[in-house]
């Protein structure tokens, strides 16, 4: 049976741009609240049209900043995406907010408007590496805020960044420990990596940031993990921790290589439409993305059909990611290659006996070693 | 301008350590004789290349005539012959010595007599030379003429009684050097009414002229027009001009016995000249060729790869024009699973590779790899056939091979007493054989008998750092002999790495196998799966270091607007790998091969 749809809508601004971020973010003195609402409604109302009214698993608001968005603006996109797709009851829908105290004073009214879950971009609980990370926020407001967070949704979650310049692995540990105090059922726990154009790139070109090397990461990862589990939180994935059935539906929704649609600028989807699976995205910059919605009701460029070959990779680059692995059969249907005709067959024994892999049971599964090494291995691994 | 009367003539040349002012001297005799204005004079007027120089060597021979009015009251024409300075050109440097009657050796007044000055006296003595002893930078506070006139006369032999004192830098004294030339030196001999013999010293290509060759006429006349021949190919060409160097090219008519001069006859390639060959007249021929002509021969092999692939056919050009003007120097077309395609290079030592080397880099801006140079054995197999061998991988099986011969050399090494110790040890770790030691004042000389293959393999290095820069070095081709001589191959993960094989004697090949696996330890990058370096002779393991497999390579964030961005960079990497050198399931990049050649160079 074919996976529910997941809608993913982009709200491109920040009050800042920090310095370890590369994704889709604009910092705006004054942002048309209206316009930029009337042309996501709009887009999506586009999107919903060619795609018909499929089964919805979950919306999740991205940025950019959506805890930014005018609550209403959540409230009708939600409504709309509800009446144009079929949604169940317990549609997961999560919004992205930063800890700051003028956000979550609205998250009673994002509740309202039918979020059910909160992902916090807390980053770290100690205000030095706050600071060198550029947050806006202090380690007692981003606690503050997970207060509020609790007793507001359901279900939250929040982010940590470790792996910073000079941590060493007694610090973050106890870091990490009050974190997992804290924690409700979901944490995602990101190694701190230099991506290209943003503000540490530049700091780490001239060596004024010195991340920790391998070794130390990878000791660090293991950490991580074990601290996770001890505390009844289990990787699901790479960087994702959760009690059992507290997991992303959204997110595993990319990693199963599900079908996603994607509004908003700069927003990236693959969806199925006909015998097709189409790589969608959008125009990157806010303003030029509105006046093409405006004009020609979407702001889409450059979508291009998923060849099988390019299918698979995506699959196994995905999937790999995530504990369970990938389950063949789906790989076979979703790809249209069997799993053997999209691996090194070489790669894959002396994976499996490096211990990196495992196969059986209709799956195939990346190990915590293998999940580690995951980018070295996809290049080998996939052909 | 060539009517000179043979006794009105000398032929010289002038043998020096390096620095010890053979070039400066070459300038004063050339001012003093007014040859150069003082405004034409360019530092070391001989030395062209910036090559030479840099590093004092000369690598082409290069004449010039003089005129100096003596105190006789007559004027004699001096040619001074610069021959090339090192002991890889030793066959250049005896046709260049063959081509004189005499020799200035030319010590430095502190320093005293080197190696290298040795090696070249013993060659100017062997070619009959009388030899006049100059002892320069008298003028230095250090100069100790009492002490190094006693040393020439211990160490060489020499009367150095009237040894000629000078200061090259300052000019003094340099009367007293041409004077001697003429009162000591013997007047060459000839027959100018004899058919044409004239010794081929050296050639070289000119841009302009094309083949310039370097002649000394021993007997008859070589005119412009004349139809020559090259006795050792048999090869005729018409002469186009004739000339002398003032150091100017200037044309004369025709150059008589015992003359020293240029011909140019339309010839393309140097290597249709052949050092120490014997030009004569094509249609009255001499009957016998001079004496001593050996095809040169090289002694040091190496593979020149380019860095970049892309590069193989500029290689290739740029081997061809080098070759324009330096014969002595081979190459062939190979190619490497490791390295690709490039050149197999032979060359007459490792003075000759590394310049060759460097003209490379500089003069083409090629970036090169080189595999470890590989000296020239000779395998007798067991059914009776006899092969030269330079590439370790073309060795044959062990089961064909009854044994191998190397080459040999006879080294001479001078150094301070007080690190003689080290040399020796040295010496004899690398299979030495003392012939010979004797002390001149606190400077020791040994002679040692050593396979080549110990010396190319980091011997200069290793002879420096342990004499801090003190010891000087020189030898001479020492026949063959057999030795116990083993392949050894680097494999990694199991496949065997073709650029990093070499040829060793078996006491060493373990310590060798083992020091370039912990090398390639440490060069090779972590990856995804452990990797085994290992050193084997034949099927039998010698040593084995492991290279641990990498500890952490995943990227943090991945969500669904990352798949396209993560995707290509996936293909782009599968892209990449293709072209690094791939051993099996093994990446090995370019710069682990660079530094683990380099280190064994």
């Amino acid at each position: 049976m074919q996976l529910p749809l997941a809608l993913y809508i982009h709200w491109p601004f920040c009050l800042a741009k920090c310095p370890y971020c590369d994704f889709n973010s604009h910092v705006r003195e004054r942002i048309d609240q209206r316009r930029f609402a009337a042309a996501l409604r709009r887009e999506l109302e586009w999107e919903a049209e060619r795609l018909g009214r499929r089964r919805l698993g979950s919306i999740f608001f991205g940025g950019g900043t959506p805890s930014l968005m005018a609550p209403e603006t959540v409230a009708a996109l939600i409504a709309d995406a509800t009446r144009l797709f079929v949604a169940p009851p317990d549609l997961e829908i999560t919004l992205e907010a930063n800890p700051t105290s003028v956000e979550a004073g609205r998250f009673a009214a994002f509740r309202h408007a039918g979020v059910n879950r909160v992902s916090l971009g807390v980053q770290s609980l100690d205000d030095a590496a706050l600071r060198l990370l550029g947050r806006e926020h202090s380690a007692a407001q981003a606690l503050a805020a997970l207060d509020i967070a609790r007793r507001t949704f359901p279900r939250h979650s929040f982010d940590l960044i470790y792996a910073r310049p000079g941590q060493d692995l007694a610090g973050w540990r106890a870091e990490l420990r009050q974190a997992l105090g804290i924690a409700a059922d979901h944490l995602s726990l990101y190694q701190l990596t230099i991506e290209p154009g943003t503000g540490f790139a530049a700091l780490h070109r001239r060596g004024a940031i010195i991340l920790p090397d391998d070794d130390t990461g990878a000791a660090l990862y293991d950490a991580t993990a074990e601290e996770a589990s001890r505390h009844g939180l289990d990787a699901y994935e790479v960087s994702n921790y959760a009690r059992p059935g507290a997991e992303s539906r959204h997110n595993l929704a990319y990693w199963r290589y599900a079908d996603y649609a994607g509004i908003g600028p700069g927003a990236h989807g693959r969806v199925s439409i006909g015998n097709a699976l189409l790589a969608t995205r959008r125009h990157r910059a806010p303003e030029p993305w509105a006046e093409r919605v405006e004009r020609n009701g979407h702001g889409s460029t450059d979508e291009a059909p998923v060849s099988a070959q390019e299918r698979g990779r995506e699959m196994l680059l995905m999937g790999l990611r995530l504990t369970e692995g990938i389950d063949e059969d789906r790989f076979a249907a979703r790809t249209g290659l069997s799993l053997d005709a999209a691996i090194d067959h070489d790669t894959l024994v002396r994976a499996q006996d490096a211990g990196y892999l495992l196969r059986g049971e209709g799956r195939l599964r990346a190990t915590g070693e293998g999940r580690k090494r995951l980018d070295a291995l996809l290049t080998a691994l996939v052909l | 301008m060539t009517d000179t009367p043979l006794s009105r003539i000398r032929n010289f040349a002038i043998i020096a350590h390096i620095d010890h002012g053979k070039s400066t001297l070459a300038d004063r005799l050339i001012q003093a004789t007014g040859a150069l204005t003082d405004r034409e004079m360019t530092n070391q007027v001989l030395d062209n290349m910036d090559l030479e120089r840099e590093r004092g060597i000369t690598i082409k021979a290069q004449t010039v005539r003089l005129a100096y009015p003596a105190q006789d009251g007559q004027t004699y024409t001096l040619n001074l012959m610069d021959t090339p300075g090192h002991v890889d050109f030793a066959y250049e440097v005896s046709r260049s010595l063959a081509a004189c009657e005499g020799s200035l050796l030319v010590v430095d007044a502190s320093q005293g007599v080197e190696a290298q000055t040795l090696a070249n006296v013993y060659q100017a003595i062997d070619a009959g030379h009388e030899i006049v002893p100059v002892l320069n930078k008298v003028d230095l506070p250090a100069a100790e003429p009492e002490r190094v006139r006693q040393q020439i006369e211990d160490v060489i032999g020499l009367d150095a009684a009237d040894a000629v004192l000078i200061s090259a830098k300052t000019g003094l004294n340099i009367e007293g050097v041409l004077e001697a030339l003429v009162r000591r030196l013997p007047p060459p001999t000839g027959d100018a009414g004899a058919a044409l013999t004239a010794l081929l010293v050296d050639s070289w290509y000119d841009q302009y002229l094309g083949v310039v060759i370097l002649v000394r006429i021993k007997d008859g006349r070589l005119k412009r027009g004349q139809r020559i021949r090259m006795m050792s190919s048999g090869a005729a060409h018409v002469v186009d001009q004739v000339g002398v160097f003032s150091p100017r090219m200037v044309p004369v008519d025709d150059l008589g016995p015992g003359e020293i001069g240029y011909i140019t006859a339309a010839i393309k390639t140097v290597a249709d000249c052949n050092v120490g060959d014997t030009l004569t007249d094509d249609r009255n021929p001499a009957t016998t060729a001079l004496p001593g002509f050996k095809p040169s021969v090289p002694v040091v092999w190496c593979g020149l790869y380019p860095t970049d692939s892309d590069d193989f056919e500029k290689l290739r050009d740029s081997l061809g024009k080098l070759r324009l003007n330096d014969a002595s120097f081979h190459y062939e077309a190979e190619t490497s699973a490791a390295l690709g395609f490039g050149f197999r290079c032979g060359f007459l030592g490792l003075l000759h590779l590394e310049i060759i080397q460097e003209r490379l880099s500089r003069e083409f801006d090629l970036d090169l790899i080189a595999t470890a140079p590989s000296v020239v054995y000779r395998v007798h197999r067991t059914n009776g056939t006899t092969e030269e061998l330079h590439n370790p991988a073309d060795m044959p099986d062990g089961s064909v091979i009854d044994h191998i011969d190397e080459p040999w050399i006879k080294a001479t090494i001078m150094v301070p007493d007080e690190h003689l110790g080290a040399v020796l040890t040295l010496c004899n770790d690398r299979r030495g054989q003392q012939a010979d030691l004797t002390y001149v004042g606190n400077r020791a000389m040994a002679v040692y008998r050593l396979p080549l293959n110990e010396v190319v393999f980091d011997f200069y290095d290793r002879l420096k750092s342990v004499s801090r820069g003190y010891a000087s070095f020189d030898y001479q081709m020492d026949g063959y002999e057999p030795g116990e001589l083993v392949r050894i191959s680097i494999m990694v993960n199991g496949d065997p790495v073709d650029a990093l094989s070499f040829i060793a004697h078996r006491s060493a090949a373990e310590a060798r196998g083992r020091s370039i696996c912990v090398k390639l330890k440490d060069l090779i990058p972590r990856q995804l799966f452990k990797i085994a370096v290992q050193a084997a002779i034949g099927g039998r393991v010698i040593a084995r270091e492991t290279i641990g497999a990498l500890s952490k390579d995943v990227t943090a964030k991945c969500y669904g607007g990352d798949i396209s961005r993560k995707r290509k960079l996936l293909e782009k990497q599968k892209e990449g790998k293709k072209r690094m050198r791939q051993f099996g399931k093994v990446e090995i990049p370019q710069s682990a091969f660079l530094a683990a050649l380099k280190m064994d160079a």
